[in-house]
């Protein structure tokens, strides 16, 4: 569970389900100290203008997210809306939901000594009172953007459109809007 | 036109099973397999390297059994393919008369026949039934550059209703129905009561009248599938009652008892409200299936008298469908 064996079994091919060293409800704290501001624009703009900083910046992110939530990097973080128990590190990648193949038990189909990842994000969404939040539709993950900062790409509004509003039991047949790339609001930046 | 959507659009309770193409390049195989189900099922799924082992593709296979006079369900998981492979090959899906995609995950390559594979998971389930309706009725890719012709499939997936979160599957199912799945097919119900309390909350969430509930059902042969099926085959729930009733009839008869099971097990879906249909898994048994349809009532000459008498009460509202209300 630790970042060590997470680098070993990522040898071993692929990612592999991580249990966060955080409590959901202080993950949830910190994100709103963080949250997309004028200030945290300010300094995402100051940050980005340097790529020394901007490199800095984002190796400090991949650090302790990594030790943290066995982050992955990809950029563009799912984290506030999976009960902070990161999709990426589910060995198929799902950003929405667990696959058909969870053990009775819980178990990860692909790696059983785990725990599924999405068994781990719904308990700590239902006790952080964000079960909503896994009802929420997922765009694809841009792969552009693996590598970069997600604090960075969040607090310039690059990450804008990741996810729908939580899908509703309604019986209107409301459709979620669209899926088209050009919505995602994730153009990748490219070299900067 | 899709028989299957038809099917459902008129509340005939409908039928589905499964084609596993061969590990080979003899087509006959998939036209034995088709014969077998000509005329009882409404379409049979084509699986897409079924467990992670290599097979004649989906598309292959869903071409031969159209050839065969059985309608196909092309299996496509993202395991193997990312978007661009995604979409080119749903396009020729259409383009060669497939009526009917299932789009799934997939299983993941480990335990296949080649581990050493790269697992692709570029999308994921409930993004590739987002992107093939936005493909038919937005008529574009997912890159925003418009299809020159539309396609038309029905488009269904798949959910399994006991593997945990159980709390959270009726939501999920959810999510792929808003995403545009107009059928799921569900994991092996061996479990009636268990399978009654998730529908019981898909019902609450408005679910069967956007997307059809097919439930997934297969006779357990032998003891030896039994525990191949409980051990093996991810996210499946066998309950110990049948385990002891299999094993407690002498070792001849236990095929007759699990097809019966079987039988009792599509009678009791039938009566749950909000099942549109069951789905008939064989493990290469396909030339029993005639027999379990007509002991379960659902033989070609009830169903035809069903289509005079109940043919005109839709019971599902399929988008796209001639029945779309609103």
């Amino acid at each position: 569970m630790s970042g060590v064996m997470t680098s070993a079994a990522e040898a071993a091919g692929g990612p592999t389900p991580v249990r966060p060293r955080m409590r959901a409800g202080t993950a949830y704290a910190w994100h709103r100290v963080l949250a997309r501001g004028a200030v945290t624009r300010w300094l995402a703009r100051a940050i980005e203008r340097s790529p020394a900083a901007t490199r800095g910046f984002t190796s400090a992110e991949r650090v302790s997210k990594e030790h943290l939530f066995g982050c992955r990097m990809c950029g563009q973080c799912a984290l506030p809306a999976t009960g902070y128990a990161c999709p990426m590190t589910c060995p198929k990648e799902l950003r929405n939901g667990p696959c058909g193949g969870v053990g009775g038990d819980g178990r990860c189909e692909v790696h059983p000594e785990m725990r599924c990842v999405w068994v781990e994000a719904h308990e700590r969404a239902e006790q952080a009172g964000r079960a909503d939040d896994l009802a929420r539709l997922q765009r694809p993950v841009d792969q552009r953007c693996r590598g970069e900062s997600s604090w960075l790409n969040h607090w310039q509004g690059r990450d804008e459109c990741m996810w729908t509003e939580p899908v509703r039991p309604d019986r209107e047949g409301v459709q979620p809007r669209s899926l088209l790339g050009r919505e995602l609001g994730l153009t990748p930046v490219g070299p900067r | 036109m899709s028989a299957l959507r038809e099917a459902l659009a008129a509340g005939r309770f409908a039928v589905t099973a499964e084609i596993g193409p061969p590990r080979g390049a003899d087509p006959t195989v998939i036209t034995r397999k088709a014969e077998h189900l000509r005329g009882w099922v409404d379409a049979a799924n084509v699986t897409d390297n079924q467990g992670a082992h290599v097979r004649m593709s989906s598309l292959g296979g869903s071409v031969l059994a159209l050839r065969a006079g059985v309608e196909p369900v092309m299996q496509v998981t993202c395991r193997d393919r990312n978007r661009l492979a995604l979409q080119s090959d749903l396009l020729s899906a259409a383009a060669l008369g497939v009526p009917n995609v299932l789009l799934l995950t997939g299983d993941h390559p480990r335990y296949g026949d080649h581990p050493d594979g790269k697992p692709v998971f570029d999308l994921d389930g409930v993004q590739l039934v987002w992107t093939a309706r936005t493909m038919r009725d937005e008529r574009r890719l997912l890159s925003g550059r418009e299809l020159t012709a539309p396609p038309s499939w029905t488009v269904g997936t798949v959910e399994n209703p006991f593997a945990p979160p159980v709390g959270f599957r009726a939501r999920r199912l959810l999510k792929k129905a808003v995403a545009g799945a107009e059928f799921v097919q569900t994991q092996f119900v061996f479990d009636v009561p268990r399978f009654a309390a998730f529908m019981s909350e898909v019902r609450d969430l408005g679910i069967p009248e956007r997307c059809a509930v097919i439930a997934g059902v297969g006779p357990l042969r032998s003891v030896r599938v039994l525990e191949h099926v409980r051990d093996n085959v991810p996210g499946t729930h066998v309950p110990d009652a049948l385990a002891r009733r299999l094993r407690g009839v002498p070792p001849a008869r236990v095929a007759e008892e699990g097809v019966t099971a079987c039988v009792e097990t599509i009678q009791a879906v039938r009566e749950i409200p909000g099942v549109a249909g069951v789905h008939v898994m064989a493990f290469g048994f396909e030339h029993g299936i005639p027999d379990i349809l007509t002991r379960s009532g659902l033989g070609r000459a009830d169903r035809s008298q069903a289509d005079h008498t109940e043919g005109a009460v839709p019971t599902t509202v399929l988008p796209g469908g001639a029945h779309r209300a609103g």
